[in-house]
């Protein structure tokens, strides 16, 4: 689960404050409204869970009484458009092996606990930019680990072992694994 | 030496990257944590390396591991190596990693002052956003006061996207170094005008949120946002500022009137913004939200808000539920818990229905019950909602109907028909018997109809209800009130027999306590048997006397002399301590080392007598409940709205000739309850409240015609009191009697609240306008 950390907090109980809020979404009614009022773990009642179900997402955001409710349940649309937008058709795996850029986008959005952008042609824009600036100090130093990259992200099909044709037996030697 | 590098960058190429680290881990689930420790060992040997990329990547992989719970702090050094890159990209990597891991006791984190100074002022707007964005999340009070100067002087750099930013980590920077509001302030207040409408809308935020735990220093900023709020049109700096006049109109109440128009036009005009549907009802619901914290008695909004809480209603959300609780007077209680109850009957599932009968209580018991008119017509509510099934909130309806009954006396004789009732068919509520369920409400069935026993019609019914063998079903505290309170009414039948002469009677009602209570001497619950128990030999021993005829009710009935009146939750803590007690003086000689363990330590009390102040009034003779019983007869006679208990339909039922010889089984159903033979639907008391009103007002109209006529010559003006009726007008049709809880005599009237001495919003409290 991807979490990004406002507050201080110790390792453990931001461990378990995870634990405590994927248990209470998961356990959530789909009829009932998307608004849990917070127990004394995320730190008392003056604290909100509010939540989204996307497909096989779950995207809450923990917010105090100063925000609007509505407002972030927009933020939290606004949010997935954006991960689409950056992404391409965005899916689950995106999200899992891409965190760090999950992160950026949400940096952009998000300073300090307070709500930075909410247009996402303006958030796209930032993170457009920011992408193109990595891409030129990568520069030519980058390309083989590009590659090395691209051929392990490529889904190779099993090769046999033996090939026969006709009276030909190719042997193939096992090549090294990238696992 | 060259041959090394290339070698080098070869190896450096198989390097995971956080994509190998993923894929790695989601294909060892068995034996992730092993694997995991491999990957931190490769990540160490990484990070030895002079490589900058090397030293990045490795960093990257350690902000995954962190999130998966696993500790980096050990790392921190490298973190800000990896921070000092010149490469924006690992720059931003070593700031994520410190914005997800590093925090006040990290000890290298003043090793980053400089760094964030030298990046706060780079070129890049890039690499400052990214120093900013990290800072927010670690800032310690000491980075605070180094670096408040940079970031005050960021809030007027030329790019709108850092001065988004530095306005928005300013308010980190306040909260940590509080010493930084007053220089700060006056440039936080530029902001509100700036050009960019997100920096615009970033000042507004941090201003509302200072503003929010102190706005008697913001009060000075109202016209300012006044004119924000009138020529805004983003959605998001609307709903701040609305919700900041909620946090100021209350310390200025001018500035309530002044908001009704703009407010009101707001509502009106928010039909433009397509898509958002979202957005147009959190402005509408906070514009009419901070309306009724400003004006309560405006006919107008009283109009705009029945339509929206029918528009709310079917929104199941709990926004929509908790502004009804704001809307609510006396004038439409009535109304709004009608349709209130019309959804509870509708919702499936039990959590909303749950939600709703919770809200319907706390809009009827609020301020000690000040917008109900007729309490009748709350008992019956409360009855109706005894019907739901599955409800985890019994304990609630049950306390409700203990406090209505025992405040509002004038009430008394009907609820204690109402529960007479509900003991008759408690069979049809005993079948829910888990915790908090609905068959809670017996407990206060019973207690109530033992406490004020003397209302009841046909209290050998009732006794014979609560004796019956189902009730050994009920869950142990239930049947323990029931045991108690069977006693009490046994003891005012047995006195009305005994009045009347009629002995006989009173041995049979003796002799059937005797049959039936054995039946709960075997109760499983220890506080039933003990009662149970009890009871059982007094009653023995009054069978004995009753045989030698000795008159016996007097005494039985001064057991439970006395009224049990609410208690103030703070009486304990008020009992004064009596003078010359000094509760820090030693008692003995202070103990010297070779103290014996087994003494036992010397408690303390307070004086005994401060208890007895607390307990029951002296006992009221037997005169004094003559005489009540008599006054209150007068009161039912003279009470139009009384109703004269039907005889129930089991009863008919039970005489129609030729049935007798049925039996009556009892069958376990489950399906909706229905309590029979309740005289009235609560609908009716609405229509009913609605003719009691006219009535009371056209007696005020016809005294002040009266009074008119009396004054020679003079203009008055008519008050048409048709649309403008306030809530003072009405008056309820029966009065709560007990308000004031009990205290203990010479209790200290106020006390302070515990304030937390290490707020940090307090020292957020400055006086800005100097």
């Amino acid at each position: 689960p991807l979490k990004k950390r406002i507050l201080d907090a110790s390792e453990e109980r931001q461990q378990q404050i995870i634990r405590v809020t994927f248990h209470l979404v998961s356990k959530h009614d789909e009829n009932v409204c998307n608004f849990l009022e917070g127990g004394l773990l995320i730190g008392g009642s003056d604290n909100k869970l509010i939540y989204r179900h996307y497909a096989t997402f779950y995207f809450v955001f923990c917010v105090d009484s100063s925000e609007s409710e509505l407002g972030i349940l927009d933020l939290i649309q606004v949010f997935v458009e954006t991960l689409d937008k950056c992404f391409e058709n965005v899916c689950e795996l995106d999200l899992i092996f891409h965190v760090d850029k999950v992160h950026n986008i949400v940096a952009e959005m998000v300073i300090g606990g307070m709500v930075l952008e909410t247009n996402m042609n303006e958030i796209v824009t930032q993170i457009d930019a920011q992408n193109k600036l990595e891409k030129s100090e990568a520069g030519l130093a980058g390309a083989p680990v590009w590659a090395v990259s691209a051929v392990k992200n490529m889904n190779l099909p099993e090769i046999p072992r033996n090939i026969n044709i006709g009276d030909i037996s190719i042997k193939v030697r096992n090549l090294p694994s990238f696992k | 030496m060259a041959l090394k590098m290339v070698k080098g960058s070869i190896d450096r190429m198989f390097d995971k990257n956080l994509q190998d680290l993923v894929r790695g881990i989601r294909n060892h689930k068995e034996d992730e944590a092993k694997y995991i420790s491999q990957c931190i060992d490769e990540i160490k040997q990484e990070l030895k390396q002079d490589n900058i990329a090397v030293k990045a990547n490795a960093v990257c992989k350690l902000t995954y591991l962190q999130m998966l719970g696993y500790d980096i702090s050990w790392a921190a050094f490298n973190i800000i190596e990896v921070m000092s890159a010149s490469k924006f990209t690992f720059k931003r990597i070593g700031y994520l990693a410190a914005s997800q891991c590093f925090h006040e006791g990290t000890d290298v984190i003043m090793l980053t002052t400089n760094q964030i100074r030298k990046d706060l002022s780079s070129p890049n707007q890039y690499d400052t956003g990214v120093a900013l964005t990290g800072l927010s999340c670690f800032v310690t009070p000491d980075l605070a006061r180094d670096l408040a100067n940079d970031i005050m002087t960021l809030m007027s750099h030329t790019k709108p996207y850092i001065r988004k930013k530095a306005v928005l980590i300013m308010y980190k920077v306040f909260l940590k170094y509080p010493e930084s509001l007053r220089p700060a302030f006056p440039r936080l207040k530029e902001k509100l005008e700036d050009p960019d409408p997100g920096v615009q809308s970033a000042a507004v935020n941090v201003i509302c949120e200072l503003a929010r735990r102190n706005p008697k220093n913001y009060l000075s900023l109202a016209p300012l946002f006044f004119k924000l709020m009138t020529s805004s049109t983003n959605n998001w700096v609307l709903i701040k500022i609305i919700k900041l006049f909620g946090a100021l109109t209350p310390l200025e109440p001018r500035l309530g009137k002044k908001l009704i128009e703009p407010l009101t036009n707001l509502i009106h005009s928010i039909s433009v913004f397509g898509e958002k549907m979202y957005f147009v009802f959190a402005v509408k619901y906070l514009g009419l939200l901070a309306m009724s914290k400003i004006l309560k008695t405006h006919p107008k909004s009283v109009q705009s808000h029945k339509d929206l809480i029918l528009q709310c209603c079917g929104l199941r959300t709990s926004i929509s539920l908790c502004f009804v609780l704001r809307q609510v007077s006396k004038k439409n209680l009535m109304e709004i818990v009608k349709k209130l109850m019309i959804h509870v009957d509708k919702a499936e599932g039990t959590t909303y229905r749950d939600e709703l009968l919770t809200k319907i209580i706390d809009i009827c018991s609020q301020s000690n019950y000040q917008y109900i008119t007729n309490f009748e017509w709350y008992i019956s509510i409360l009855v109706e909602l005894t019907r739901l099934e599955g409800t985890r909130h019994g304990h609630l309806i049950a306390s409700q109907m203990l406090d209505v009954a025992i405040r509002v006396k004038a009430i008394r004789m009907f609820a204690v028909s109402q529960m007479a009732m509900l003991l008759d068919n408690a069979h049809l509520i005993a079948s829910n018997t888990q915790r908090n369920g609905i068959c809670e409400v017996l407990y206060a069935a019973a207690w109530i109809c033992g406490e004020f026993s003397e209302h009841l019609d046909e209290p050998n019914q009732t006794l014979e209800a609560m004796l019956r063998p189902k009730v050994t079903t009920l869950p142990g505290h239930i049947q323990a009130v029931y045991v108690q309170n069977m006693v009490k009414l046994y003891a005012s039948i047995l006195q009305q027999k005994e009045q009347a002469g009629e002995k006989e009677a009173a041995k049979e009602i003796t002799q059937m306590m005797v049959e039936r209570i054995p039946q709960f001497v075997q109760s499983a619950d220890l506080e039933v048997q003990e009662r149970a128990s009890c009871i059982l030999q007094l009653i023995k021993y009054i069978q004995k006397l009753q045989i030698k005829e000795v008159p016996v009710a007097e005494e039985v009935i001064a057991l439970f002399a006395g009224e049990l009146n609410p208690v103030a939750p703070k009486a304990q803590k008020k009992v004064p301590v009596p003078e010359g007690l000094d509760l820090d003086a030693w008692i003995n000689e202070p103990p010297s080392d070779s103290e014996s363990e087994d003494e036992k330590p010397r408690t303390i009390f307070h004086d005994e007598e401060q208890r007895h102040s607390r307990h029951r009034q002296p006992e009221i003779d037997e005169e004094e409940l003559a005489r009540r019983r008599e006054v209150r007869k007068q009161e039912q006679a003279n009470n139009p709205f009384y109703i004269k208990s039907s005889p129930s339909p089991q009863k008919r039922y039970q005489d129609s000739p030729g049935v007798e010889h049925i039996p009556v089984v009892q069958i376990d159903l489950s399906v909706p309850l229905k309590v029979p033979g309740m005289p009235m639907g609560s609908d009716q008391y609405v229509k009913l409240e609605e003719e009691r009103r006219h009535k009371q007002k056209l007696e005020k109209d016809k005294k002040k015609k009266k009074q008119k006529k009396e004054k020679k010559g003079g203009k008055h003006r008519r008050h048409n009191s048709l649309h403008t009726e306030s809530d003072e007008d009405i008056a309820p049709a029966q009065h709560v009697d007990i308000i004031t809880e009990e205290m203990p005599e010479n209790a200290l009237p106020s006390d302070e609240d515990d304030k937390d001495p290490n707020d940090p919003y307090k020292a957020l409290d400055i006086d800005l306008d100097k």
